[in-house]
């Protein structure tokens, strides 16, 4: 079965920082698009030359406004291409396909008090908690970590709607966050949401520990892009075909490219929507779906995100 | 041709209920081998088999809709912990309302129209000669709850799940036809919680994989799956609160009357995703069949001879068929010679 899509047209691009650029995107038959829930991303297609990119971002909208979604994509150079072309092919007026908003960083709704730490763009997901989150007259405190010379979307937003509750810090003013100070004498029932490079996350997670928190408490925004890796085959059981997957390929991506039907979601080795068995080869699992017992049983791979550790893997497909 | 709704029968006392010729024809058959094998049996929820089938409509209204609803509003008057709530739920329920109305609308023009003027809604259902105006996400502008108010005009019994904590919590539901399960008592539970009971599904990891599965279902991609049962009488409500009125039922059968009193019951679930508060919404059809109609079949017949003849001694235990079950394979044995 091929995931279900949505044409929608570009209808407003603006830099919301230095390296962060907004898109509304808008139904291109004109109807609304779908409600969705704080937390949800939308995987946006690409059609680039001779390549199609998926990426997966948040939406930076409020949920109960269906006129239209809004992400926010950072430039990142080094990356596979996906945000360079968002940055520097995608003009307004352009039709783009997305799938329908999906949402695996949900907001625990049985919190006492909600406590966001943003880095960078990692602010995107919070951008529809918090209307959602205040509208529910929930308590609410952010602390956002950005170079303001090339991050620090929607600041003047943020303080317009939390007022007190957002607390800033711009490393390129000197500014830094103090996680222990943030995480001691908290409520109980005061649950942490993380979105932001590991490195912050890794931070959190620690200190938290270190505190005696609940690891219950902590949710953090764990997909990525996949990673590059060593070039491999792979061989499809069922039909007999044989394909390549480069370097800095997924083998989802190489799937696709060749037609073969195959469901997804996340693209980030996290919900679990494009399973495979595989019948033989060595698996490097890079997902956090699988439990350990199935990593270890060699029978089955995320192909969004893990790859082959030895030359070949055939797939049960 | 879709059968449209026939005039109230009973699913209770005097027993009514019977299915016409096409209800037959047209019976969710669950049993896809031989051999009985349990397995999860998922697929898309996709138009199959063509017009008028069961799984032609996300929703399928069909000729016992009348009496479904008639039954159901005498099950929630008798037992008011047959609609539970817990108080986060409030959006789901919400959202499940703007799902079920635009399905309706959209595969039963004839049936059901809705008008919206931004939040301002005026739904009409014609079978049930019902019109109602309400504001969209304000509770106190529907005549019931949002779940109670949905659940009474849709077939099919309804679980809200909460997805939270790489989990589901069965955290609101509408359930007047349950196949001996309790909501009052599996309410707020979570997805293992709940199977707890079912066997052989929690060694083999059938459960780790189904809730894994469920959870990652997005919006817009519902799935389904058949499950089954044996039911005495066309009875839909055989909760365990009732029990006294129906256990002894199964004390009933003789050879005489096992083609008409025992039925099989078939559920037909439906999950899908909801969009504004991400819990999962599943819808149980119940579908009923006398063995009698069911032989009418020949190929249904010797097929499932052969399933109740290859269950295991847990299965049997676990659905309360152990009274009845090798009467059943013996009677059944004469249409697979």
């Amino acid at each position: 079965m091929s995931n279900f899509t949505i044409p929608v047209r570009v209808s407003e691009i603006k830099d919301v920082a230095p390296a962060i650029r907004e898109f509304t995107l808008v139904a291109d038959n004109g109807e609304d698009l779908l409600a969705f829930s704080a937390g949800s991303h939308v995987v946006v297609t690409m059609k680039g030359e001779g390549v199609v990119m998926r990426n997966a971002y948040s939406l930076v909208s409020d949920p109960n406004d269906v006129s239209g979604y809004k992400i926010s994509v950072r430039l990142q150079e080094e990356s596979r291409g996906g945000s360079v072309f968002m940055h520097t092919k995608v003009k307004e007026g352009d039709v783009l396909s997305i799938a329908p908003p999906s949402n695996l960083f949900a907001p625990y709704w049985g919190a006492k008090k909600h406590i966001l730490i943003a880095g960078g763009v990692g602010v995107t997901p919070f951008m529809s908690y918090i209307p959602q989150l205040l509208q529910s007259e929930e308590t609410v405190e952010m602390h956002y970590m950005f170079h303001s010379s090339k991050t620090g979307a929607y600041v003047g937003e943020l303080a317009k709607q939390l007022g007190s509750q957002l607390f800033c810090y711009d490393s390129d003013k000197g500014r830094r966050a103090d996680l222990s100070d943030i995480l001691s004498n908290q409520p109980v029932g005061t649950h942490v949401y993380i979105c932001g490079p590991q490195s912050l996350i890794d931070g959190v997670l620690d200190t938290a520990d270190g505190l005696g928190w609940p690891k219950n408490a902590i949710h953090f925004e764990a997909f990525k892009a996949p990673e590059p890796g060593k070039p491999f085959d792979i061989e499809l059981s069922k039909s007999g075909v044989k394909l390549h997957v480069k370097a800095d390929s997924s083998i989802l991506e190489t799937l696709e490219a060749a037609e073969v039907p195959i469901e997804s979601s996340c693209r980030g080795g996290v919900c679990g929507r494009c399973f495979v068995s595989v019948l033989d080869g060595d698996i490097e699992h890079r997902d956090e779906f699988l439990s350990a017992d199935e990593k270890a049983s060699k029978k089955c791979i995320m192909p969004c995100v893990s790859r082959a550790t030895g030359p070949s893997l055939v797939l049960d497909l | 041709m879709r059968l449209a709704p026939k005039p109230v029968q009973t699913f209770r006392d005097d027993f009514t209920y019977c299915n016409s010729k096409e209800a037959i024809a047209r019976f969710p058959f669950p049993f896809p081998e031989d051999e009985y094998r349990y397995s999860v049996n998922i697929e898309p929820h996709q138009p199959k088999d063509g017009p008028g089938s069961v799984f032609e409509y996300f929703y399928d209204i069909d000729e016992h809709y009348l009496s479904e609803m008639a039954e159901r509003a005498m099950v929630m008057e008798e037992r008011p912990s047959s609609c539970l709530m817990l108080p986060h739920m409030d959006l789901a329920c919400w959202d499940l309302i703007d799902v079920t109305m635009h399905s309706l609308v959209s595969d039963y023009p004839d049936y059901f129209s809705l008008e919206k003027q931004g939040d301002q809604w005026t739904w009409h259902n014609h079978l049930l000669k019902q019109k109602d105006q309400f504001t969209f996400g304000d509770s106190s502008t529907l005549p019931e709850p949002p779940l109670a108010y949905m659940g009474k005009q849709v077939q099919g019994d309804f679980a809200l799940m909460d997805q939270r904590e790489n989990n589901l919590f069965m955290d609101a539901g509408l359930i007047t036809c349950p196949a001996d399960w309790s909501l009052a008592f599996d309410v707020g539970m979570s997805f293992a919680q709940w199977h707890g009971p079912v066997p052989f599904v929690h060694s083999e990891g059938i459960i780790d994989r189904a809730l894994k599965f469920l959870m990652s279902i997005p919006q817009k991609q519902p799935t389904r799956r058949l499950n089954w049962t044996l039911t005495i009488n066309p009875r839909m409500d055989t909760s365990p609160e009732t029990y006294p009125n129906w256990g002894s039922d199964r004390t009933t059968i003789t050879p005489e009357n096992i083609g008409e009193k025992v039925y099989l019951r078939v559920e037909l679930q439906v999950f899908d995703r909801m969009p504004r508060s991400n819990a999962l919404m599943m819808n149980i059809r119940t579908y009923l069949i006398s063995m009698e109609d069911l032989v009418t079949n020949p190929e249904w017949a010797q097929r499932i001879h052969r399933t109740m003849r290859s269950l295991p001694p847990e299965i049997v235990d676990y659905k309360g068929l152990t009274r009845f079950h090798p009467m059943l394979v013996e009677w059944l044995s004469q249409f697979d010679q």
